[in-house]
């Protein structure tokens, strides 16, 4: 049993996917993204206890070197975020498979499936595949939402019982992603290939920003990669929102209705045919 | 009489609800009903609750006609020939519903509309029949000015029926009710992803759980008003209430309760309604004189009585007043609640009902939701507004216990937050885990919403803001809806995120 240090799961989600979902968010990421709009996933706590001063309610405390977390107490105020250096949060839990799966299974028959998501949830690939055994055998749909640095053609098992993955296609241009994200991006091609070649891409996802996110780059891109496959998977336009935003990008404006109409018409016409705008 | 003075010159009352609340005062003028001094106590304490029916029943509560009868064979009584086209059926149903009596006066159920209106649309566009059910509509609404008035779709896709869906969404209209019975093996996704999308735009319609609804008589079903499920052809001759907060108080302790309190009270009311059934069907002549009677369109024999109660959730932290136990969120308070229903049931189901063939001789309990007078009862079985569990899987396994013993009505309502318009599939997920659980009877409006579910009846805010800076509205439900949504706390009802 490898557990996953996990961020939060909400019983109900209805934008993680297919119909109603519990989604699962692991806490850390590979990537630095500069608007990722859940900043508090991406570190892992390092225990430095700045933040158990600044709690207003005392649910933070040192034990051993650790910071811990009494959940009663806490008021969900927010204030051990807002002042960690490191924009992290203290609560996340180490679970396993099964404690995870048990709140899950609190809401079952009201959902269709799990999605996991994060930070980087490929980096509990084992955590993964026991969650997901356990889902399917309760007739769960299991989506993992990625950024897509894992190489998951070596998960043999795991994309056994996963049903489909969300993956983010930030940029297509190497330097263009390295500056997005400070990672590099040849592995989420090779996975988009894979995953499409295997039916295992239930979406594809790019966040709109103009100026640094070159989406018909991607689009050409991902038509070249998997070719005809592109057709009738779906593909999520996001429209970038600065809300939550901590890194380099927070002070960036939303794009307009317009174009993100202009890029959805563009789409269809290089023969996406499922393309939404959230 | 002051108070019939008072109607006259009232300046919040429209016209018509004048005469109609005149006619109310000219009943209570006479007192041909037997009450016994104890009945009376608990009716002045307010344990049991008439519900301000009237002193002399001359109609049944609700009536729920066989309107496919009438579209067979035209009314003689009304001059009209069975309708030939989609022009001649809407136009009869606006003049039957005028005669169709209720409590209110007003008819409460309009028939299971998209199956009626099927067969007389094949020959026009979407477009056509769109402008013709948008002028039926409105009609409906600006006539029948009184929300406790309901229409029924499904569970059977229609193109009716998607037409209907689409014009409430654009009328936005509080009556009449809508629901649309429901059944995962009959309804397609995409007519029940419709019908929830649609209630996040208007509060209209409700899902109905058919499969669990549909064998209650053994004649086919209407819901009718409010949330009742009724025999169609017949309907329930009156609805009193247990309002057991009221009850709870005035026993001493919880044995006091079970032993002498709770029983007088069942007794009493059940005493109480046959009072009430006897003189509507010995003495008022309504089913010797009506036409709905003659042309075969009711029967007597279809009709019941509802045995209402409320706020078990209230009279259950009553009762466990001291022990910070609530009902709802521990145990052994729900264990409690459900001591009280089965209580409260086996007496319903073994009391002799008088004139209640279709319910083999008994009353049927109802889940009640409130009144406006009504404060700190909570409707029904109903968790209060404000005290919901976090998750809302919580809350829909904790209904779908209480609904069990109830079978002419039982419902929930839940806020939803906006962005669950994106995603009408999750909303039917949530929908069909409920129903497979037991949860009869569901509805939701968004958070936002001009158009609002009081209890069971749709109301405007804009409306209720009108009434409240002493103007005259045209639907009287808005004067039971203001005080209601106000003293219920109602705007403090959970907004489910999904």
């Amino acid at each position: 049993m490898k557990p996953a240090l996990i961020h939060k799961i909400i019983p109900h989600s209805i934008v993680d996917g297919p119909g109603n979902r519990t989604s699962i968010f692991v806490q850390g990421c590979n990537l630095k993204c500069a608007y990722c709009h859940n900043p508090e996933t991406q570190q892992v706590c390092s225990n430095c206890g700045i933040c158990v001063e600044k709690c207003p309610t005392g649910s933070l405390y040192f034990e051993n070197g650790e910071v811990l977390w009494e959940e009663e107490k806490c008021d969900s105020c927010g204030s051990c975020i807002q002042h960690c250096p490191y924009h992290s949060s203290p609560k996340p839990k180490w679970m396993t498979a099964e404690e995870v799966f048990k709140e899950v299974e609190k809401n079952i028959p009201f959902i269709r499936g799990i999605t996991v998501s994060g930070g980087e949830c490929t980096l509990y690939p084992e955590f993964l595949q026991e969650l997901f055994i356990l889902a399917q055998k309760a007739q769960l749909s299991c989506l993992i939402d990625s950024n897509g640095t894992t190489d998951l053609s070596q998960y043999p098992k795991l994309m056994e019982v996963c049903s489909g993955v969300m993956l983010d296609v930030k940029a297509w241009d190497r330097k263009k992603f390295k500056r997005l994200t400070g990672g590099e991006n040849e592995m989420v091609k090779k996975n988009l290939k894979f995953l499409a070649h295997t039916n295992k891409l239930e979406e594809m996802r790019i966040v709109c920003i103009p100026g640094e996110v070159d989406v018909e780059d991607i689009l050409e891109g991902i038509k070249t990669t998997i070719g005809d496959k592109s057709r009738n998977i779906k593909l999520k336009l996001i429209k970038f929102r600065n809300h939550g935003v901590k890194g380099r990008l927070k002070n960036t404006n939303s794009p307009s209705d317009e174009y993100m109409k202009d890029i959805q018409r563009k789409a269809l016409e290089m023969g996406f045919q499922h393309v939404n705008i959230t | 009489m002051t108070d019939v003075l008072d109607l006259i010159k009232s300046r919040k009352l429209a016209y018509e609800q004048k005469v109609l609340s005149l006619a109310h005062a000219a009943e209570n003028s006479v007192d041909v009903l037997h009450i016994p001094e104890k009945t009376k106590y608990y009716f002045e304490k307010n344990a049991i609750d008439h519900l301000f029916e009237g002193n002399a029943p001359y109609r049944p509560r609700y009536i729920l006609p066989d309107y496919d009868k009438f579209i067979e064979n035209g009314s003689e009584f009304l001059q009209l020939d069975p309708p030939k086209d989609l022009d001649e059926l809407l136009n009869s149903l606006m003049i039957l519903y005028r005669h169709v009596p209720s409590i209110t006066s007003f008819p409460v159920y309009l028939g299971n509309l998209d199956k009626m209106i099927e067969p007389f649309i094949a020959e026009y566009s979407d477009d056509e029949v769109r402008k013709k059910l948008k002028l039926f509509l409105n009609y409906l609404d600006r006539t029948i000015t009184d929300s406790f008035c309901h229409a029924n779709l499904g569970p059977e896709y229609t193109r009716a029926g998607r037409l209907i869906l689409e014009v409430e969404k654009e009328v936005q209209n509080a009556i009449p009710n809508l629901t649309l019975k429901y059944n995962p093996d009959i309804t397609p996704d995409e007519m029940g992803e419709l019908a929830l999308n649609t209630s996040l735009f208007c509060a209209n319609p409700a899902i109905c759980n058919h499969k669990l609804n549909k064998d209650t008589y053994c004649c086919d079903y209407g819901i009718a008003s409010c949330y009742n499920i009724l025999p169609l052809g017949g309907g329930a001759y009156t609805l009193s209430r247990i309002v057991l907060p009221k009850a709870a108080k005035l026993a001493k302790n919880i044995d006091d309760f079970f032993h002498t309190i709770l029983p007088d009270c069942l007794q009493s009311m059940g005493d109480y309604m046959n009072e009430r059934v006897s003189f509507l069907v010995e003495e008022s002549g309504f089913f010797e004189s009506s036409f709905l009677v003659k042309e075969g369109l009711i029967d007597k024999d279809k009709f019941v009585g509802m045995f209402g109660i409320v706020g078990l959730a209230d009279c259950t932290n009553i009762l466990l007043e001291g022990t910070g136990k609530r009902y709802g969120h521990d145990a052994d308070a729900d264990d409690l609640a459900d001591k009280i229903m089965h209580t409260i049931s086996d007496f319903v189901t073994s009391f002799p009902a008088k004139y209640s063939p279709i319910a083999e001789d008994h009353f049927m309990l109802h889940a009640q939701v409130g009144m406006d007078y009504d404060k700190d009862v909570t409707a029904g079985v109903r968790i209060p507004v404000g005290d919901e569990p976090e998750n809302i899987s919580d809350h829909l396994r904790h209904s779908a216990r209480f609904h069990e013993l109830i079978p002419t009505g039982c419902s929930d309502i839940f806020s939803m937050e906006t962005t669950a318009r994106n995603n009408p599939a999750a909303m039917l997920d949530i929908v069909k885990g409920a129903f497979s659980l037991g949860v009869k009877y569901i509805s939701f409006y968004e958070e936002n919403s001009d158009l609002v579910r009081i209890t069971g009846y749709l109301v405007k805010k804009s409306e209720m803001e009108k009434y409240r800076n002493d103007q005259v509205v045209l639907q009287n439900t808005t004067q039971l809806g203001a005080p209601n949504y106000d003293s219920n706390k109602l705007d403090q009802r959970k907004v489910r995120g999904v």
